[in-house]
């Protein structure tokens, strides 16, 4: 069984899906998921031990070998991607029940678990496997899946922001096909390894070129890098929590993955100059991203939102790292999509529960909510520290390799940025920090609060909850684990250090 | 109107360039269902637009759509001629599917041997999308009115206008094309076909039926959980192919441990996922229409 691990991986909840459909009651297909989940996560811990002990794994599907088959290819870098996936994957699920009760219909709550695996499956499968097009396939399933769960809130702003989502993954998974369909015609292959023996000698061609254009605007697209981030914010705010959560932590981690892949593992540039220019635009879309969109997130009213513009800000900093070209950089990108998966789960999950508790997220609803809800909120305030970047915190770890991996290339200018992000990160988290903890609330709202406050927070949503914070403090301090793994995932594209 | 005119030009498109299984697909898919769920969808929310239009920038989506426009005949500058022998997409991997498949998966259709044999994982994908999407619409339209209504807006139109002509013309065709679907389904691995195709055929025959004879008379016809139900069995079917293959030993979707004969049982391994593909197609595109048309005439009620 240990050799088929690469393909359980996808097929559990992939098959979960379909056969929790059967299930039809709401409370046994959150079971049914949560324990499909966690077989997954088992699954993803021992496939990162196997690809430790014996290096990249590659399964061949239906026994064809590739490139006529589909191959699935585990290395280090996407191990540890699934690793993140199945463990976020698993958290938020066992935190589902009690954060979507309020959110959606109980009719409808069946259906939201098994779109939720169908997504869960989507999302590791683009990460496990090493065919170009069977990437599009799972990108497929968890995109049409993604639009579903998020369309499910109440808030029927969720069906316009997932509509927006909707044309917008479907132009970027498009252009994800047709650079793909191109590369096809110029080399023969769909096969990733074999993309990247066939590509650099037809590397001049201008339809690489134009394929290697596509898959960066497509996948630019999924990932929310600015200024192709529009969707981010509406999806993010009025899907229900749990989806936030899940998504923030996963599905533009996906996508980062997805850049780097290809970025680094399939493409090759007919010059230099070509790679460089690339660079610099990374690197200048990534300070953008970090600046404006720190800077939107200041100016938000609901702190949902909020964090969602924090999210385009910290993937900014990912495409930064991606943009240095070395290895150091792509491991602070790494490092940084582990570290980020972790707080805005955790900072999300929060949102969860004090939506539960005050059915709303809006930062004037929030007044005085320190005193009511002390541990939530100081769970609100570890991840946010997290965020920003102080020491002791995950965030710190990150940065500080982004910023060594920046002065590595004497790029003085890129750590000026990151810090200036790094202080907006500040501002934003400060404004939640002094409403709710030194304004008392006024009566109104305290009224509001007091109709509104209903029983403890259910434990199986504070259990995900603090262990995400609390990983970011883990991490933090301890970053053995998340250094080794991206610093062994940067060593596959640029050989030892 | 269009749009289905569109569906069916580039069917024809399709056949004209070869690619029979797909123009049937597109037949069905492009020029039938999808105009119908888009006559659907317009019969809920109306033909007109009641507030005034988000202004638009046009300019700015011209110059991207051109942009993007010409970013692609530039890529396909360099691109081989269409049909050219020398084509690197032609001397790769191709070479091994024309040449040994028949002699490898023992059916003369490659296009079948590729999609159903040596990227079966790609196609359990597809499934899985197809499904994926009939979860989607389910999930959006299905509950969102508690009080169902008995009859639908379909039902009172065909009250009014018993359409008795065209009534017995669908009685006569619906025997023949369901036949003709499960023609395409049995023999995709000889001729053109599959379970994509015997899907959708299947399904619009029963949608061809529902339309002229009413949603009530459609549902006796075909039990809506029992659709439901099947449309995972069809993908859990797809799926434990390739449990039992590593069950047997071997890797996932690896068809040679079916029987001893690795052409037989290539064979069988091909049939029973085309077998699943098909009925899950199928239950899912008649999930969609019932779901779509079930909600016309409601808003209006209330």
């Amino acid at each position: 069984m240990i050799s088929h691990l690469p393909i359980l991986q996808v097929i559990i909840p992939l098959l979960g899906a379909p056969a929790c459909l059967l299930l039809g009651k709401a409370r046994l297909s959150w079971i049914f998921a949560t324990v499909v989940a966690l077989i997954t996560f088992i699954i993803s811990v021992l496939l990162l031990i196997q690809v430790n002990e014996q290096g990249t794994i590659s399964y061949m599907l239906g026994g064809w070998e590739a490139p006529w088959g589909i191959e699935y290819r585990i290395d280090y870098l996407n191990a540890f991607v699934l690793a993140i996936i199945s463990a976020v994957g698993t958290l938020t699920l066992i935190a589902a029940n009690d954060g979507i009760k309020k959110e959606i219909d109980e009719a409808r709550q069946p259906l939201f678990y098994v779109s939720f695996l169908l997504c869960f499956a989507g999302l590791l499968g683009i990460t496990a496997t090493g065919d170009a097009f069977n990437v599009f396939v799972f990108l497929e399933i968890s995109s049409l899946s993604m639009y579903t769960i998020i369309a499910l809130g109440k808030d029927r702003r969720a069906l316009w922001a997932s509509y927006q989502y909707l044309i917008v993954g479907t132009i970027g998974a498009t252009f994800i096909l047709v650079g793909i369909g191109l590369m096809y015609s110029m080399t023969g292959t769909l096969n990733m390894v074999d993309l990247a023996e066939r590509l650099p000698p037809v590397a001049e061609s201008k339809s690489v070129l134009a394929s290697y254009a596509f898959i960066f605007v497509g996948v630019s697209l999924k990932l929310a890098l600015f200024p192709l981030h529009f969707w981010l914010p509406n999806a993010y705010t009025f899907s229900p929590g749990i989806v936030t959560a899940f998504l923030a932590a996963t599905a533009t981690k996906v996508a980062v993955y997805l850049l780097i892949r290809f970025d680094f593992g399939v493409f090759e540039m007919s010059s230099p100059e070509v790679k460089q220019t690339i660079n610099r635009l990374f690197i200048t879309l990534g300070i953008a991203a970090t600046l404006i969109a720190s800077w939107t997130a200041i100016k938000q009213s609901d702190i949902k939102r909020m964090l969602a513009y924090s999210s385009v800000a910290q993937i900014g900093y990912m495409i930064i790292g991606i943009g240095l070209d070395s290895s150091s950089g792509v491991q602070a990108s790494v490092l940084h999509l582990f570290n980020h998966a972790l707080m805005k789960g955790g900072l999300f999950l929060v949102l969860v529960a004090i939506a539960l508790q005050l059915g709303s997220t809006q930062l004037k609803d929030l007044q005085g909510i320190a005193k009511r809800m002390p541990w939530t909120f100081f769970g609100f305030v570890l991840g946010g520290l997290s965020l920003i970047g102080v020491p002791l915190t995950a965030g710190f770890i990150s940065k500080w390799y982004l910023v060594s991996a920046a002065a590595e290339q004497e790029q003085w200018y890129i750590i000026a940025f990151v810090l200036i992000g790094s202080l907006l990160a500040v501002a934003y988290i400060w404004r939640v920090v002094e409403v709710a903890w030194f304004k008392s609330a006024d009566s109104e709202i305290a009224n509001q609060q007091q109709q509104t406050m209903p029983e403890k927070i259910p434990l199986l949503l504070l259990i995900p909850l603090w262990i995400l914070i609390l990983s970011n403090i883990y991490f933090g301090i301890d970053a053995r684990f998340p250094i080794y793994f991206s610093q062994q995932a940067a060593n596959l594209f640029f050989g030892g250090l | 109107m269009l749009f289905s005119i569109f569906g069916l030009v580039s069917a024809s498109f399709f056949m004209n360039k070869d690619a029979v299984d797909v123009a049937f697909t597109e037949a069905a898919v492009g020029a039938g269902i999808s105009p119908l769920l888009m006559l659907a969808t317009l019969a809920i929310v109306g033909r007109y637009q009641n507030t005034k239009a988000l202004p638009t920038r046009p300019l700015i989506s011209l110059t991207i759509v051109t942009i993007t426009g010409a970013l692609l005949i530039i890529g396909t500058l360099d691109m081989p001629a269409f049909g050219a022998a020398d084509a690197p997409s032609q001397l790769h991997v191709a070479p091994r599917y024309i040449q040994d498949s028949v002699e490898e998966i023992g059916i003369p259709n490659m296009v079948t041997s590729v999609l159903a044999s040596y990227r079966a994982y790609d196609t359990l994908g597809e499934v899985a999308v197809i499904f994926t999407a009939g979860i989607g619409v389910l999930s959006l339209l299905a509950f969102s009115h508690a009080n169902r209504k008995e009859k639908h807006l379909i039902d009172d139109i065909i009250e009014l206008d018993e359409h008795k002509i065209l009534r017995i013309v669908i009685k006569i065709l619906v025997a023949p094309i369901l036949i003709f679907a499960l023609y395409v389904q049995f023999h995709g691995d000889f001729g053109p076909g599959g379970g994509f195709q015997a899907g959708v055929i299947f399904a619009a025959a029963i949608i061809l039926y529902t339309l002229f004879f009413g949603i009530n008379v459609g549902k006796k016809v075909v039990n809506l959980s029992i659709v439901r139900v099947f449309s995972a069995i069809g993908l859990l079917l797809y799926g434990s192919v390739g449990v039992v293959s590593f069950v047997s030993g071997k890797n996932y979707l690896d068809y040679h441990v079916l029987a001893e004969n690795p052409q037989t049982a290539q064979h069988i391994g091909i049939v029973v996922i085309e077998l699943g593909v098909g009925i899950t197609v199928a239950c899912v595109m008649m999930l969609i229409f019932f779901a779509f048309f079930e909600r016309i005439g409601k808003d209006k009620v209330e």
